[in-house]
């Protein structure tokens, strides 16, 4: 069966969409009064977040725009030092999707969902003229305890620098998929929720953390450093990353440093907590490659000490990028 | 060999006369860039950029062709991604798009079958440009096109060869005292047709591989054997003396030499390939397009590709061209010189 103009029509075909599908699925009892808003518990710090997710295609080896959705915005509430509470989702669907399509996406959000320990408690459907497309919104509030202060501001030269894991899985399995290029490269989409919360409970509270998405490290490096006032050092040996990425990305001259990630986190810890922070990442889900890249400099910019003992400059993405990869 | 740490303690602590070396190929000189290769070498060793990438040697009134076909009705131009950006002489392809013209990126030129069997109404027009390693491919993509008898795909060809192209380099008053000969290029040619430039040039030519290890071994062959007529293969696991054979029939089957319009260089005869006069019903109007064009005054791409100044030296650097504004075509390509230089912080 496929998605018709009708099922955005807010009439019956509409009901019997959110009934069978995102109700079933996304069961709660906060979303499940089907009311015009929904009425949640609150904190007294609060982090909210919204992201769109338009990846193409939307499902790979690894995981979907489904999964992708719910750690995109998961993900980027942990950024914040905040533990991720609720979720809203919006639909944009095109005529002629496949509802099996849906039935599978939406079972991924759900599981996923459950994973990182959020509820979805509001969401919207909205058909469009197209050709079985699909883009998904998510918003996500999360609670911030009132002594976590994580912000770029924070970074202090001595700081380390810790990567949660493997660069560039994300962006090589779509690229690969559009390539039509067989492969065993799969997306790291991934909640880090488990990771982030390990870290606060330990008392480890870092400096700054970052999603490294799409822009990639390197971006994300570039902000930090103008953000903070600091000059962000790293070790290309240290770099963690597959030799399947590693072969593919020189294949066709793609820079690791901007190549896209969607479960990875960029932590700038104290130094003198860092060798603890590694081993609770380390030992969490996601993070067993997770390695200290890097410190934190007086200066300016991303310097990088390449493997051969040169010194190289990291620029911000420039250009393009790879559309459509999140 | 000498081990790794040693041809580093050499290259690092070379103290004789100064040298220069170019590199031709543009993934050398982006291999060159991220391993801080300038960085670890003796700053009396100076490597500068050739003419070795693609988009950055292509006129402006071939730009200006792809522009006017993604314009035209029922029409689409297919190309490698850099190339949207490079500017013709008003606009790029990028802002043509933008402005209802009809822009498709893909990643290989066989690509094009698909978009071609999906819309027959079409004509796909693919923007042709590359070297000896690309140009089999474009001679597949004819293959494939006379095969199934496909109508609606044509190339615009600005297919170059290196040999000739060198040659006028050295012409040139630059200093160069040896080359790091591209390694993709000499897979399909062989290391045969750089003895007979060596021999022409005085020069030596060491065919390289494309790691920073290998690279590094290259240049301190170089220096061992520089401004001497000697060619030393160094990529030999890809690299022999006859190259690929059958790739160079399959493209002398649908490609036959001719003069080339360079990018700052002007028309170097015998430096490029286009259609055989039996296959001209694939091309789109590759004939005559010769006009270059600098979109800035002071843009010194020319001199930048025949290593006669460094990207850094260019006026226009960093200020009024950057990658995210690129006047020039040095400063759009991955592969371009001055790319390369901005991105990596090299100066």
């Amino acid at each position: 069966m496929k998605i018709t103009m009708a099922h955005g029509s807010g009439g019956a075909a509409t009901s019997e969409l959110i009934n069978n599908i995102f109700a079933k699925k996304f069961s709660n009892d906060v979303l499940c009064q089907l009311g015009d808003c929904a009425i949640v518990e609150g904190n007294a710090k609060l982090a909210m977040t919204t992201d769109s997710f338009v990846v193409n295609p939307v499902i790979y080896k690894g995981g979907d725009i489904g999964r992708l959705a719910i750690c995109g915005t998961v993900n980027d509430l942990l950024a914040g030092g905040a533990i991720p509470q609720y979720i809203t989702c919006g639909f944009i669907l095109e005529e002629g999707l496949d509802i099996e399509v849906l039935d599978k996406i939406t079972d991924s959000m759900a599981l996923t969902a459950k994973e990182a320990g959020v509820i979805i408690v509001a969401g919207d459907t909205k058909v469009v003229e197209g050709d079985g497309g699909l883009y998904i919104n998510t918003a996500g509030v999360g609670f911030v305890e009132e002594a976590v202060d994580v912000a770029a501001k924070n970074c202090r030269p001595g700081d380390k620098i810790i990567l949660s894991g493997n660069l560039g899985d994300h962006h090589a399995t779509i690229l690969s998929t559009r390539m039509e290029i067989d492969s065993n490269i799969e997306s790291d989409n991934a909640p880090l929720v488990e990771m982030v919360k390990s870290l606060l409970s330990k008392k480890i509270v870092p400096h700054a953390m970052r999603d490294v998405t799409r822009g990639g490290l390197g971006t994300i490096l570039c902000e930090l450093a103008e953000d903070s006032k600091c000059s962000f050092e790293i070790d290309e040996s240290t770099i963690p990353v597959s030799r399947e990425v590693d072969g593919f990305r020189k294949i066709l001259g793609l820079d690791l440093m901007h190549m896209g990630n969607e479960g990875k986190m960029l932590f700038v810890i104290p130094k003198e907590q860092a060798l603890a922070a590694l081993e609770i990442i380390a030992s969490s889900k996601y993070g067993e490659n997770a390695a200290v890249i890097g410190e934190v400099k007086q200066g300016e910019g991303v310097t990088m000490l390449t493997r051969l003992g040169g010194k190289r400059t990291i620029k911000p993405l420039i250009g393009e990028g790879l559309p459509r990869i999140c | 060999m000498a081990n790794l740490s040693t041809v580093i303690k050499e290259l690092k602590e070379y103290d004789g006369e100064p040298l220069v070396f170019m590199e031709v190929c543009g993934t050398h000189t982006a291999a060159i860039s991220e391993n801080g290769i300038p960085d670890i070498i003796s700053d009396k060793i100076r490597l500068v950029s050739g003419p070795g990438c693609p988009v950055c040697v292509t006129v402006a009134a071939y730009i200006d062709k792809l522009i006017q076909l993604s314009k035209r009705e029922n029409y689409c131009v297919v190309t490698f991604g850099d190339m949207i950006r490079v500017m013709g002489s008003s606009e790029s392809l990028r802002a043509a798009s933008a402005d209802g013209g009809r822009v498709e990126m893909v990643y290989s030129p066989l690509d094009v079958l698909k978009l071609a069997k999906a819309e027959t109404e079409t004509v796909f027009v693919f923007a042709a440009v590359g070297f000896e390693t690309t140009t089999p491919a474009y001679a597949l993509l004819i293959e494939e096109l006379e095969n199934n008898n496909i109508q609606n795909v044509r190339l615009l060809t600005a297919l170059k060869t290196m040999p000739a192209v060198i040659e006028k380099i050295c012409e040139e008053a630059n200093n160069i005292a040896g080359f790091i000969a591209p390694g993709h290029v000499s897979v399909i040619t062989g290391s045969g047709p750089y003895q007979t430039l060596s021999q022409k040039t005085g020069l030596p030519y060491v065919i390289s591989g494309f790691s920073g290890e290998e690279l590094l071994i290259s240049i301190a062959a170089l220096i061992k054997i520089h401004n001497t007529p000697r060619v030393i293969n160094m990529y030999p696991m890809a690299v022999t003396e006859e190259g690929n054979e059958i790739a160079r029939k399959k493209v002398s089957q649908y490609f036959e030499p001719c003069d080339a319009a360079w990018r700052g260089l002007g028309i170097i005869a015998n430096s490029g390939m286009r259609l055989r006069r039996e296959y001209l019903k694939y091309d789109a109007g590759s004939e005559g397009l010769t006009e270059d064009f600098l979109y800035n005054e002071a843009c010194s791409c020319p001199q930048v590709i025949t290593g006669k100044i460094a990207p850094t030296q260019c006026p226009l650097f960093g200020k009024a061209c950057t990658p995210e504004v690129p006047k020039g075509a040095c400063m759009v390509s991955t592969e371009g010189s001055c790319f390369n230089y901005f991105v990596n912080g090299r100066c």
